[in-house]
């Protein structure tokens, strides 16, 4: 318990801090954020994380507000855990799921955020298989929207928690390198993961088979390698994504042992890599198929510290657009 | 004397006239076009520092009639021409049920006799129901007046088929119309393949779904000698090609539609509905491309594509809504505003691409040109008077343009249709 | 914000935390269970030095935490800057201990409120004890300080400033007009 002096480090991180202010009323995507504003997001996820380490887990923040979680997609991990966000923070919390709703009714999805908005609820967070439903939302509506995922285009908190995690495990993440692998055509982590981890510096390397590479993704700023030694062998993180079989996977793959033996993370090609490399998946796992057992339960595999990150960094995504000014993007 | 159009500057690509002229029209044909002409007409007007054109002919017009009267009529389609300076339309037959039997052709004729206030050509289907399978009986779809055939909306997938297609119909004197999409590789796709797609985590369509069929196309028309016309072209392999098909002396004709070169694929970032349509917008040199083959004669017209679209088809999620947009109101409008006002192409060549060469194309004889005795279709533009395009003042019953609230250059004053005035004086009641 | 008067200076400052830091030793005889939390911003550096005070005077270290009160504020959508949320770290469990609170200046009472409404969500205190540098009057809730190092009446439309040298570069008190407005 040293005396702070005038330049200790701490001291001048107070007066830089006070520059990003969050003003969004949404959080849409990691390709909309500067730097300083995805920094800030993950700064409160730091305190938001003690307050999950008390006894008593809750604050009164969001207290009257109404949190509500729109799913068009099936989805267990982040839903619960945008969920347990929501009452920790001590808000209401409704979910909506499409089966037995007025969705499948044929409701629009402008409709519905409008019958949400008109109910007096204050967040609405979705999740939905077109890419852009959420900025389309957002756009209609004056309460706040997060994505919790739309189609292949953003899966931001998702991205937001796999950077918090290597933040944890690294001091600092600039002129690290992370490979991203599996099928980055059709993923939104992945594109969230690019945006986010670039605009911080990061040098990012996607592997796929050619058919699961998107078109001009080099663009992006990233480096393409079809194989997955070579995205092993200098990284220093590695970001595992699910390989959607029950996804039109153009033919890449015509089973699931054959991705495997050609792109599963295994315990033999994790020796070539760096002694300490993480080891990260967004889950659920097909174990055996893009990482192996042995691996997904081994030393280097930060796997459950990232989702017990994403309570933290969802509640600090609840609490920045809870607090913004009201203006519709 | 029944109209006479003093002192404008008369445009007409056919007769190579580029000047300032006087142009008399009597009993529905235009009669003579002099430096001065003398005399008391029933109308006279002051057409000083205005252009006098043909009047504009659009060759690529969705109007929903017969079954989507909800998005469109003959009669709000023919109106929202008339703003547009059109004086002739060609009606594309993916309406429902689709343009493909003389019967209803027929019924169509009728409804056009009852409501069009400008002249509306009909597009009969290539294949029943426009399902790429069966061919229509083309000479009796001649005999019932239709100007030309497409599955437009559709493309035959089968290439024996197409060559039969071409055949069959340079055999019953037609001209096939060839929407050229080969939907193996454009599967579900809705913005151009490329880094937008990828930005935007949506399926992007091929460019090579467009030129290849093009390429297909181009070749069996020479084969078979048919005349063949390419729909809306947007890539630049496909200007290529045609540019080349042309020079090995094919017959083949093109035309290209307006948001082709005045959007890129960087409009559709936003996930605008309203920038969604097939082909798709496509990258800053293939707008380039277009421009220079509109230019260089390679495309022979401009035609608006004009698919209105209601509220509950575009205003949803990206990838649901239904492709295309409306254009007939503002064809002119970014023709002058992103061609002849930059200097790329010259108005004679504007003059060409919107009227002449659509007349010659459609085989309309007495439309696309002021020679004396053609038909006095007659469109007046004030060239330099700027307007925006505003929601309010759309006529078309359908509202998704991408370019409202835009600035443009170039407004139409005047229109004449067969002699008789339209715009302003009988137009300007409510719908 | 024109400053209008100085009500201490560096010395003034000092001599403040040493009295404070013996009325809380001479109160508590239970040395061992008081436990010193600071309530951020400048309530973080003033709780620090009163706790070096008394590790000072007693030989021993005593225990400290810092309470980031953000998240349990009842005005968070009115107010016009969005304040800065910071981690809150207690050293030890406060079940059954003598927390004195620490706070740079006393005012309407609420931020009082927030942080008493905060420890308990952490534990059950045996007894909660308030320590201010100056009480400048009025209170909206009823709260009172324990241990004040200056009075100083003001009026509304004036602001009291804390400067302290680890993060301001000197140690004072001030007394500003705001400034027209807000």
């Amino acid at each position: 318990m040293k005396l702070l002096s005038a330049r200790s480090p701490e001291a001048s991180k107070v007066a830089n801090a006070k520059s990003a202010i969050w003003t969004k009323k949404d959080l849409l995507g990691l390709e909309y954020l500067s730097k300083e504003e995805i920094e800030l997001i993950l700064d409160n996820a730091k305190s938001f994380k003690e307050v999950l380490a008390r006894p008593l887990r809750k604050v009164p923040t969001l207290r009257g507000k109404t949190v509500v979680n729109l799913f068009y997609e099936p989805s267990t991990r982040t839903r619960v855990s945008f969920e347990l966000a929501a009452k920790r923070l001590s808000a209401d919390v409704i979910t909506i799921l499409k089966e037995g709703s007025s969705i499948e009714k044929g409701e629009t999805l402008i409709d519905t955020g409008k019958n949400l908005e008109a109910l007096k609820t204050d967040i609405i967070v979705v999740r939905h298989g077109s890419s852009g439903a959420a900025i389309m939302l957002a756009r209609a509506l004056d309460i706040s929207v997060v994505n919790a995922g739309d189609g292949w285009h953003e899966h931001p908190t998702q991205a937001l928690l796999d950077i918090f995690t290597l933040m944890e495990k690294r001091r600092r993440i600039e002129g690290l390198n992370v490979s991203i692998v599996g099928d980055i055509a059709h993923s939104r982590v992945a594109r969230s993961n690019i945006w986010g981890l670039t605009k911080l510096g990061v040098n990012v390397t996607v592997c796929a088979p050619k058919e699961l590479i998107p078109a001009g993704i080099e663009k992006l700023g990233v480096s393409v390698t079809n194989n997955i030694d070579e995205a092993l062998k200098k990284a220093d993180a590695i970001n595992v994504l699910r390989m959607q079989f029950e996804r039109d996977t153009k033919g890449a793959f015509p089973s699931r042992i054959e991705y495997f033996k050609t792109f599963g993370v295994t315990e033999e090609r994790l020796k070539k890599a760096k002694k300490d490399i993480i080891v990260m998946h967004p889950g659920p796992i097909n174990r055996g198929v893009e990482m192996a057992a042995e691996v997904a339960d081994g030393a280097n595999s930060v796997i459950m510290e990232q989702v017990t990150n994403g309570i933290a960094v969802r509640m600090a995504v609840l609490y920045l657009v809870s607090t913004a000014k009201k203006k519709k993007p | 004397m029944d109209i006479l159009i003093k002192q404008g500057r008369v445009i007409d690509p056919v007769n190579k006239c580029d000047g300032v002229f006087d142009v008399l029209v009597e009993k529905g044909t235009i009669s003579k076009v002099a430096k001065t002409i003398d005399g008391k007409a029933r109308l006279v007007i002051d057409a000083k520092g205005k252009i006098v054109a043909p009047g504009l002919i659009d060759m690529h017009v969705h109007l929903r009639e017969p079954g989507r009267e909800d998005m469109e009529t003959v009669a709000s389609g023919t109106r929202a021409a008339i703003a547009g300076g059109i004086t002739g339309i060609s009606a594309m037959p993916n309406t429902r049920p689709a343009l493909d039997n003389p019967g209803i052709l027929k019924n169509l004729k009728a409804i056009i006799k009852k409501d069009a206030i400008v002249n509306v050509f009909i597009v009969g289907a290539i294949t029943k129901d426009r399902k790429g399978a069966l061919l229509v009986d083309m000479k009796a779809m001649k005999k019932e007046g239709a100007i030309a055939l497409s599955d437009d909306g559709s493309s035959i997938q089968d290439e024996p088929l197409m060559r039969k297609a071409l055949k069959a119909a340079k055999d019953a004197g037609l001209l096939l119309i060839s929407h050229c999409e080969d939907k193996k590789l454009s599967e579900s796709g809705v913005v151009n393949e490329g880094i937008i797609a990828t930005k935007l985590g949506l399926r992007g369509i091929p460019r090579r779904a467009e030129y290849e069929f093009v390429d297909r196309d181009v070749k069996l028309a020479q084969k078979e000698n048919a005349a063949l016309h390419i729909a809306h072209v947007s890539c630049k392999e496909a200007v290529d090609i045609i540019r080349k098909a042309k020079k090995a002396g094919a017959p083949v004709t093109a035309e290209t539609a307006p948001h082709y070169f005045s959007l890129d694929e960087t409009a559709c970032t936003a996930y605008d509905t309203r920038t969604k349509m097939n082909p798709p917008l496509r990258s800053p040199d293939d707008v380039q491309a277009i421009k220079e083959g509109l230019a260089d004669g390679t495309i022979d017209a401009i035609a608006s594509d004009h698919a209105p679209h209601g509220k509950h088809e575009k205003e949803i999620e990206f990838d649901a809504a239904s492709f295309g947009i409306i254009g007939l109101e503002t064809s002119l409008a970014l023709a002058i505003t992103n061609l002849a006002d930059k200097k790329n192409v010259p108005w004679v060549r504007i003059i060409e691409l919107m009227s002449a060469a659509p007349a010659r194309i459609l085989g309309l004889k007495k439309k696309g040109t002021l020679s004396p005795g053609s038909d006095a279709d007659i469109v007046i533009i004030d060239p330099e008077k700027e307007w925006v395009y505003t929601k309010e003042a759309i006529l078309s019953k359908s509202k998704n343009s991408p370019f409202i609230n835009w600035r443009f250059k170039g407004k139409v004053t005047r229109v004449i249709v067969e002699g008789r005035e339209i715009l302003p004086r009988i137009f300007g009641h409510p719908l | 914000m024109k400053i209008k008067a100085k009500i201490l200076d560096k010395e003034g400052v000092q001599k403040a935390i040493t009295r404070i830091s013996h009325e809380i030793l001479e109160r508590n005889k239970e040395k061992k269970k008081v436990v010193i939390v600071g309530i951020r911003n400048r309530g973080e550096y003033l709780a620090r030095r009163i706790a070096e005070s008394i590790k000072e005077i007693t030989g021993n270290a005593c225990a400290f935490g810092i309470l980031d009160i953000t998240l349990y504020r009842d005005d968070l959508t009115e107010i016009a800057e969005q304040p800065h949320l910071k981690e809150t770290k207690i050293d030890c469990d406060i079940t059954g201990k003598t927390v004195v609170l620490v706070d740079d200046v006393l005012f309407t009472g609420r931020t009082i409120r927030c942080a008493m409404d905060q420890l308990i969500d952490f534990g059950r205190p045996a007894v909660i004890q308030l320590a201010a540098l100056v009480d400048r009057g009025h209170r909206e809730l009823p709260i009172r300080a324990d241990y004040v190092g200056k009075n100083v009446p003001t009026a509304l439309n004036e602001i009291v400033e804390v400067k302290f040298k680890e993060v301001d570069g000197s140690d004072e008190v001030v007394i500003c007009e705001k400034s027209g407005g807000k």
